[in-house]
């Protein structure tokens, strides 16, 4: 049952920390650059609000994606061709534009991945390779499921042990578990930046320092931030931090391992292939240098270049503004999600992103999800990949809410009539 | 609204909010359980033959209208069948739920023929199969927990 200190916090979210007052988002003029919010579906204005499972893609990616393919496509690192020499250019220029966005020390600590969870899969493998038996590794109970079961397959590898830091019931982190969980053997801790599930933004700063006091180094899954709140790995000192630039209004296919130089130089590659090599003879081989060391293969290279033009799209649109429009589309969404009967929030953290999980009483929000739809608004509705969370709250899912720089308070009050009528539906 | 009526049709949500034959049935003979990751459905299907017909049918679980309400009027719809003239019926309730007709005359479905509006919301296809799956599991005795996913 939400209990009205769960509906006071839920109410009291936290404003976005920006410098100053940044000037509104001109939404309208934004829209236009994402030709998909003009299409219809079910015969409606699409209403799309399933932005953490992946946001939609201005016209500059796409056409930087095209572009690539149109003028540059070559392989990269290997061809003394002009063309070879103009992708290797643009692709390492987006390497730069990525650096530059989270503002790593050096470009070599930008490792381009698959995505958020094959970026942690690379972590769990070869900083992983160094775990045993008893060796202890630490986790949240709000960890989406790449950041739990990458870590098991850790502990099966090794014999190390996976702990859980608990949450309470408005899905913020038990900061003095967590202390009390970091002990001798802890070798690493790996949690969300922010909840994909619950939209809580986590105190990854001061859960750092707790852990570094205890020498031990932090991964942060950023999936679900990078798109939000302005990240600074310097200024946060994590260890590693994972990103997909799907969710970043960019392409699927392509994500960021950022780490700290000195941990990636002293771990092992994990894949075997092209590019991450110096030398191979049959009597050993040396590696290459950072970031290629964990590059193996031909990259995503149409998607390295589309990732950034969607991070100076980003940057250009203003990450606190973006922040700021985002956060009041949450209180809109908020106050009337507190005073719809029988609807339950699950996620009252005081410091949120724009994600609005909830569940009705009496209705599966599988049911809710397929009315949604019907009236052209498009949500996700299960256990967003974190089980133990939906066990957590009690809940076999949830129905999920996402905005994004794009979405309107008419969107938001479109949500909120189509969950009229879900209701109309269900009462007769 | 027409075909979210054709959805939730009354009978839908009746049998979703008071589904029948729901519980434990402590003479059953075959049990199996069955599961869809993708939304967290879960049924336990209770299931009691005698002379090679099914005799009764219980199920307990959760999830959503559509896989609760097809659990509680398959549990109905079985009592006094043969397994063949079971699995039978799947094969028509599968045809009408996915939206192809058979080519021959399928079996007469009865008050399953409500599930018909699934057709046209091709998601929640597994949601009315979920409980036929697991009752097709729990008549060969599998011990293994069937999953929509698989």
């Amino acid at each position: 049952m939400r209990t009205s200190a769960n509906e006071l916090n839920a109410l009291r979210v936290a404003a976005p920390a920006a410098g100053g007052s940044v000037p509104p988002l001109d939404v309208a003029r934004l829209r236009a650059d994402f030709p998909i919010l003009a299409r219809e579906v079910n015969g409606r204005p699409l209403v799309y609000l399933d932005n953490a499972a992946t946001s939609q893609k201005p016209r500059c990616v796409i056409d930087a994606q095209a572009h690539y393919y149109v003028q540059l496509n070559a392989n990269v690192h290997r061809g003394v061709h002009r063309l070879s020499q103009e992708a290797t250019d643009a692709f390492e220029a987006a390497r730069d534009t990525v650096q530059r966005f989270v503002n790593a020390a050096r470009r070599e600590e930008i490792v381009f991945v698959r995505g958020t969870t094959e970026a942690i899969n690379l972590v769990a493998n070869s900083f992983g390779g160094r775990l045993r038996p008893g060796d202890e590794i630490l986790i949240t109970a709000m960890e989406h499921h790449s950041n739990i079961v990458s870590w098991q397959l850790a502990c099966e590898r090794s014999g190390a042990v996976l702990k859980v830091a608990p949450v309470n019931d408005d899905g913020e982190l038990l900061v003095v578990e967590f202390e009390r969980l970091l002990g001798d053997r802890t070798r690493i801790v790996a949690l969300a930046h922010v909840s994909n599930a619950l939209g809580t933004i986590n105190p990854v700063r001061e859960l750092i320092d707790l852990a570094h006091a205890r020498g031990v180094p932090v991964l942060l899954d950023g999936a679900q931030a990078v798109p939000h709140v302005a990240v600074d790995v310097q200024a946060l000192d994590c260890d590693f931090y994972a990103f997909s630039a799907h969710k970043l209004y960019g392409p699927t296919g392509i994500g960021v391992l950022y780490g700290k130089a000195a941990l990636l130089d002293a771990m092992p590659p994990w894949q075997g292939g092209g590019d991450m090599i110096r030398q191979v003879s049959f009597a050993g081989t040396t590696y290459n240098e950072l970031p290629y060391k964990f590059e193996a293969g031909t990259p995503d290279i149409a998607g390295a270049i589309a990732l950034g033009a969607a991070i100076r799209y980003v940057e250009e649109t203003g990450i606190d503004a973006i922040a700021a429009h985002e956060h009041a589309l949450l209180e809109h969404a908020t106050r009337q999600a507190c005073s719809m009967p029988g609807l339950r929030l699950v996620g009252t953290a005081r410091s949120k992103a724009a994600i609005l999980s909830f569940v009705f009483d009496d209705i599966h929000a599988h049911d809710v999800g397929t009315i949604l739809d019907h009236e052209g608004v498009a949500v996700r509705t299960g256990h967003h990949c974190a089980m133990p969370l939906m066990e957590r709250f009690g809940v076999p899912a949830t129905v999920r809410a996402s905005f994004a720089m794009y979405n309107t308070h008419d969107e938001v009050d479109a949500l909120f009539a189509a969950l009229r009528r879900v209701r109309e539906v269900f009462d007769g | 609204m027409g075909e979210l009526r054709d959805l939730y049709q009354e009978v839908i949500l009746d049998h979703g909010r008071r589904p029948r034959n729901f519980g434990p049935l402590p003479d059953a003979d075959r049990h199996a359980e069955g599961f869809n990751p993708l939304c967290g459905d879960r049924i336990t299907l209770h299931v009691k033959t005698r002379d090679g017909v099914i005799e009764d049918v219980h199920f307990e679980g959760v999830g959503c209208a559509i896989s609760i309400a097809s659990a509680s009027l398959m549990s109905e719809t079985l009592k006094g069948k043969t397994p063949a003239q079971a699995a039978a019926m799947f094969d028509g309730f599968h045809a009408l739920v996915t939206g192809h007709v058979p080519d021959q005359g399928g079996p007469a479905l009865g008050k399953l023929e409500v599930l018909g509006g699934v057709a046209e919301f091709p998601m929640r296809v597994k949601c009315a199969t979920l409980a036929w799956h697991t009752l097709q599991a729990a008549l060969r005795g599998d011990t293994q927990p069937v999953s929509t996913e698989t």
